[in-house]
């Protein structure tokens, strides 16, 4: 770089650096979050003039890209530290102990939890969960995951930060992610080699693999269900020829980092099903959207593209046949909402990640309006294998409506967490005995939105048909408390709402106050009933998925332990939501007084 | 022979691509909105217009219409729940009518009163939010905006500008105007455009016009929101 | 029983009495009320602390620690509690003070607004605290009714009376209902 005089004004750098990053990426504002990241990567922020330098080049409104720093996470428009620390704070994090541990960070580097030291060298915050609950307590720095953090490497961090040590100078073993692949069965047992399943495909012809894969019985895995062939089929037989293809890499459920093991150990296979997709619904054009806190895997999976792309497997003729195809990698930016298919279009479309109205589905109306497939990355890893193995063979396992296998992410109190699949059928007990659960009190299966069952509930079924699942499952023994349990639950639905719709963003923090009331020990009598009430309305109006399940942890838990509730509330008939006497502090203070007058009981009782 | 889904025991007519909320207005038959406005694209964000369809919860202003559809829509449980809703927005903002200028044309208040709401219910919020008076015509107060994106639709679809956007996420959204200041006054927004005019609050309001109307005469006072919806509905088709 | 009249306490907390004076717009309407009810505390007695009633109606929110204790008075004495007012039920126009923090608000009061003289937040223990945010009166204790309305009108308050003296579920028709 010349360090012209032109070079040394700061203004005129950022000018050119927005040109020549706008240029890099076309001038495309579906691209906006890669842009966004990138400035977020090199500013610590994305300032105003940033922004309107951007809306400039991209010739779009202003707002656009400030709804987008303000919606995703990982985007700030006041500047973070130079090392930019978050803390992954799922329920498996807290588990091991992060709680103490983030204090300690806190102390170590001088900086407050959810602040910036002073010299803007370090900042340091809570996210939500990054999928490392197998190796937690887990974190990332400027984006990068840190696994397995513990006082000692907190220390090593401290002191590699104050020496302002590039992170390509930090041991590479914190930010080793194992895959821990527990128990492998009909997929992971037998992984196909590149380019098979299409091979397969065009042998027995296009068709008649969509009729295997609908014979197969398979349904997304992103625990909805809804069957892939049909799915497949509806894209097809849109008069758009303009489809898309996109892999739903966004596992945000907490509990959840089976895609993460599935894209590091088996890229290629997913990559194969993503381009049967392309191939049997004739799209030429394929987005993987990685969930931002992978942003780890993106290097190697760019690579692995290029040696598809290498070998005929993706570009032009693909292995000869009349098949235009690629994918491009796009990463996620920290909101949980982008998992839900058509917030993830909508992110895709470089916009804020908010569910649509639906219908019309993504099938017929999708990326850019055009029909578009959206699978979860265990659906095109098991299509994939699917198109080479037979769908009989797929059907052979599992249950009469839940076909095949499923990959779990096992977390939580338990000697083996990893990544294991089961076919369908199998009971919870099975789960738990494999995976060293011992003195269980229960299991949160498919995660904050999926079902907490009790230890009276283990002959329970892994099936859609009864225990539905993503992937997340979550032990918990007996040292556990259920309302700590519902408590972080609830706060992270509250925290991920994207606010679209009254229920949801309203009630989803209007059941955070009213929970956190009785949490903290200041419910009474008609708390649990409010509470309730609250629960109901969320769930039955809320637009999208996770308005609907937001209240469930609560719901389920409330269900089971109610008595876990009761022993908390005060044996009053009513109480102030608030704290009255801290509500006087400030008049106290300034009055400077501390009479009997001068405080308030909290009941009148 | 004119298609036709059953609302509440009615048979209501439709024509294809009109949604439940469209036809059911044009039949004479009110369901409460907020964010709905007919000629505007549906947003589908107020969940006040929640009515049974075939037993599911869909919003009645973005579900289209469709042939032999039972839609259950002025239940008792169905108004309660909405009561809820129009409670959640009350406690989420800061609504204080008796200090506004839109009190007694307001949307928001006018939902309330049809649907008997006598209290906030909730615990309030009392988020501060921001004033905007660098206008020399039209001012906005947050603390009344329902997030309803009819000045952003308005601005966008009518004006053929782009003043307005929602920004942020959950519970922290809030409006935004499009200009580098981020103020009002800094915007290419015109007194006379729809965006200006749209607001069901008294989020947006054009100056110098406050309490124009005496008590009594004003829109809500005599008349439900029921009754001026379908009004206007019929003005509006017979203009 | 069935001749024993209805007791009624009133009193107005961080209010101005506006609801009071509505009250009264009952007119020659409160001698047929003074056949079957009276009156315990009330701006209109005098009587200090509120006896056992029947009904409480109370106006204003809760701004200060004093309007606490009296809440809790009436809530303790009185079989139906009842908000009136938009002050009692969501913090009417004193509410406007819960954006600006407290601090500021006394500051600019008695130390540094326009025309203060020997600056000072008053400290005399007689003196109520107040509190950081002034609160619907349904966050600080439970409440059976609410009449909305500021002030809600003489009619609100006739139908709601007269409805529970009749052993009716209180209901107000829509043109009784109003916010302003």
């Amino acid at each position: 770089m010349p360090a012209g005089p032109e070079h040394s004004n700061p203004a005129k750098r950022m000018r050119l650096f927005i040109q020549d990053l706008a240029a890099k990426h076309h001038f495309q504002p579906t691209r906006l979050l890669e842009m966004l990241r990138e400035i977020q990567a090199r500013d610590h922020h994305i300032s105003n003039e940033a922004v309107e330098l951007l809306a400039k080049a991209l010739q779009i409104p202003r707002t656009r890209i400030i709804d987008a720093v303000e919606f995703y996470n990982f985007f700030s428009s006041t500047p973070k530290g130079r090392y930019e620390l978050l803390i992954s704070d799922s329920i498996t994090d807290r588990m091991l102990g992060k709680d103490a541990l983030i204090e300690y960070m806190a102390e170590k580097l001088r900086v407050p939890v959810g602040g910036v030291r002073n010299d803007g060298l370090v900042s340091l915050d809570n996210t939500s969960c990054t999928g490392m609950c197998d190796q937690g307590p887990a974190g990332l720095v400027n984006g990068h995951a840190l696994t397995r953090l513990d006082r000692a490497r907190v220390d090593r961090i401290a002191d590699l930060i104050e020496r302002q040590t590039p992170l390509a100078g930090w041991p590479p073993e914190f930010f080793q992610a194992e895959d821990n692949i527990r128990k492998s069965g009909l997929l992971l047992g037998r992984p196909i080699a590149p380019g098979d399943a299409l091979k397969a495909a065009y042998t027995r012809g296009l068709n008649q693999t969509l009729a295997e894969i609908d014979a197969s019985g398979l349904r997304g895995r992103g625990g909805a269900g809804f069957k892939t062939a049909a799915k497949w089929r509806f894209c097809a037989e849109e008069a758009e020829t303009e489809r898309y293809v996109v892999c739903n890499a966004d596992e945000g459920e907490p509990g959840t980092f089976k895609d993460r093991g599935l894209l590091n150990a088996f890229a290629d296979q997913v990559f194969e099903g993503m381009t049967l997709c392309a191939a049997i619904v004739g799209a030429k054009h394929g987005f993987l959207y990685l969930r931002g806190e992978y942003l780890h895997l993106y290097d190697k999976l760019q690579a692995i593209l290029a040696q598809r792309r290498e070998a005929g497997l993706l570009g032009r003729g693909i292995l000869g046949h009349n098949l235009d195809f690629d994918i491009e990698i796009r990463l996620g930016a920290g909101a949980y909402i982008c998992g839900e298919e058509s917030a993830l279009i909508e992110s895709l479309e470089g916009k804020s990640g908010i569910p649509r109205n639906r219908p019309p589905y993504p099938v017929s109306h999708g990326y850019l309006g055009k029909p578009t497939v959206v699978n979860n990355v265990e659906s095109f890893f098991a299509a994939a294998a699917i198109a080479v193995h037979s769908g009989a063979w797929f059907a052979a396992h599992g249950t009469e409506k839940s076909k095949g296998t499923k990959i779990l992410s096992i977390s939580g109190d338990c000697t083996h967490p990893g990544i294991y699949e089961y076919p369908f059928g199998t009971p919870v007990r099975t789960i738990l005995d494999d995976c060293g659960a011992k003195d269980i009190l229960g299991a949160q299966v498919g995660g904050p939105s999926g079902t907490f069952i009790s230890n009276r509930e283990f002959g329970r079924l892994l099936a859609f048909e009864d225990l539905a699942t993503g992937g997340s499952f979550i032990v918990f023994n007996n040292s556990r408390n259920i309302l700590d349990i519902a408590h972080n639950f609830t706060h992270f639905f509250a925290h991920e709402s994207c606010g679209f719709c009254t229920p949801c963003r309203v009630g989803t923090s209007l059941l955070r106050k009213q929970l956190d009331k009785i949490y903290d020990g200041r419910g009474s009598a008609g708390d649990v009933a409010a509470l309730d009430e609250i629960c109901r309305l969320v769930k039955t109006y809320s637009h999208c998925g996770l308005g609907q399940t937001a209240a469930n942890p609560v719901l389920t838990t409330l269900a089971r332990y109610p008595e876990a509730y009761q022993s908390r509330l005060k044996k009053i008939s009513y109480e102030p939501g608030f704290d009255l006497d801290a509500e006087l502090e400030t008049a106290r203070r300034l009055a400077n007084r501390s009479d009997a007058a001068a405080h308030l009981s909290q009941t009148g009782e | 022979m004119t298609k036709t889904f059953i609302l509440d025991g009615q048979p209501i007519p439709f024509s294809d691509g009109q949604t439940i909320i469209d036809a059911a207005l044009d039949a004479g038959a009110y369901i409460p909105h907020l964010c709905h406005h007919s000629g505007y694209t549906p947003h589908g964000s107020c969940k006040l217009c929640s009515v049974l369809v075939n037993g599911r919860v869909c919003s009645a202003c973005t579900f289209p219409a469709t042939e032999g559809l039972e839609v259950l829509s002025h239940t008792e449980e169905l108004n309660e729940d909405r009561k809820r809703i129009t409670q959640m927005l009350f406690v989420e903002g800061n609504h204080l009518c008796p200090g506004c200028e839109k009190s007694g044309n307001c949307k928001l208040q006018a939902v309330g009163y049809y649907l008997g709401m006598h209290d906030n219910h909730f615990m309030h919020f009392f988020s501060p939010r921001k004033l905007d008076a660098s206008h020399p015509d039209v001012m906005i107060d947050l603390n009344r905006c329902i997030f309803c994106t009819l000045c952003v639709r308005a601005s966008r679809e009518k004006d053929g500008k782009d003043v307005f956007a929602i920004s942020g996420r959950g519970i922290n959204k809030h409006l935004i105007a499009n200009s580098a200041s981020g103020l009002l006054k800094d915007t290419d927004l015109e007194a006379s455009d729809k965006a200006a005019h749209i607001c069901p609050t008294g989020a947006i309001l054009i100056k110098r016009t406050g309490y124009a109307t005496p008590i009594g005469a004003r829109d809500y006072d005599h008349q439900t929101i029921a009754e001026v919806s379908l009004e206007q509905e019929q003005e509006s088709h017979g203009g | 029983m069935a001749d024993k009249k209805l007791r009624i306490a009133t009193v107005s907390l961080a209010g101005c009495f506006g609801c009071h004076m509505s009250f009264l717009d009952i007119d020659e309407r409160i001698l047929e009320l003074a056949e079957v009810a009276e009156f315990d505390r009330s701006p209109l007695t005098d009587i200090e602390h509120c006896g056992d009633c029947d009904i409480g109606l109370i106006e204003g929110g809760v701004c200060n620690s004093e309007n606490v204790h009296t809440l809790r008075e009436f809530r303790k004495h009185c079989k139906i509690l009842v908000a009136v007012g938009a002050c009692a039920i969501n913090g009417g126009l004193p509410n406007y003070r819960n954006y600006i923090p407290l601090e500021e608000c006394l500051g600019e009061s008695y130390l540094d607004g326009i025309g203060v003289e020997n600056p000072q937040i008053p400290s005399d223990p007689e003196l109520p605290l107040l509190l950081n945010k002034v609160r619907p009166i349904h966050e600080v204790v439970k409440i059976d009714y609410s009449l909305p309305g500021c002030p809600p009108s003489a009619d609100v308050f006739w139908k709601f009376l007269t409805d529970l003296l009749a052993g009716r579920e209180p209901a107000l028709p829509y043109e009784l209902i109003h916010y302003d």
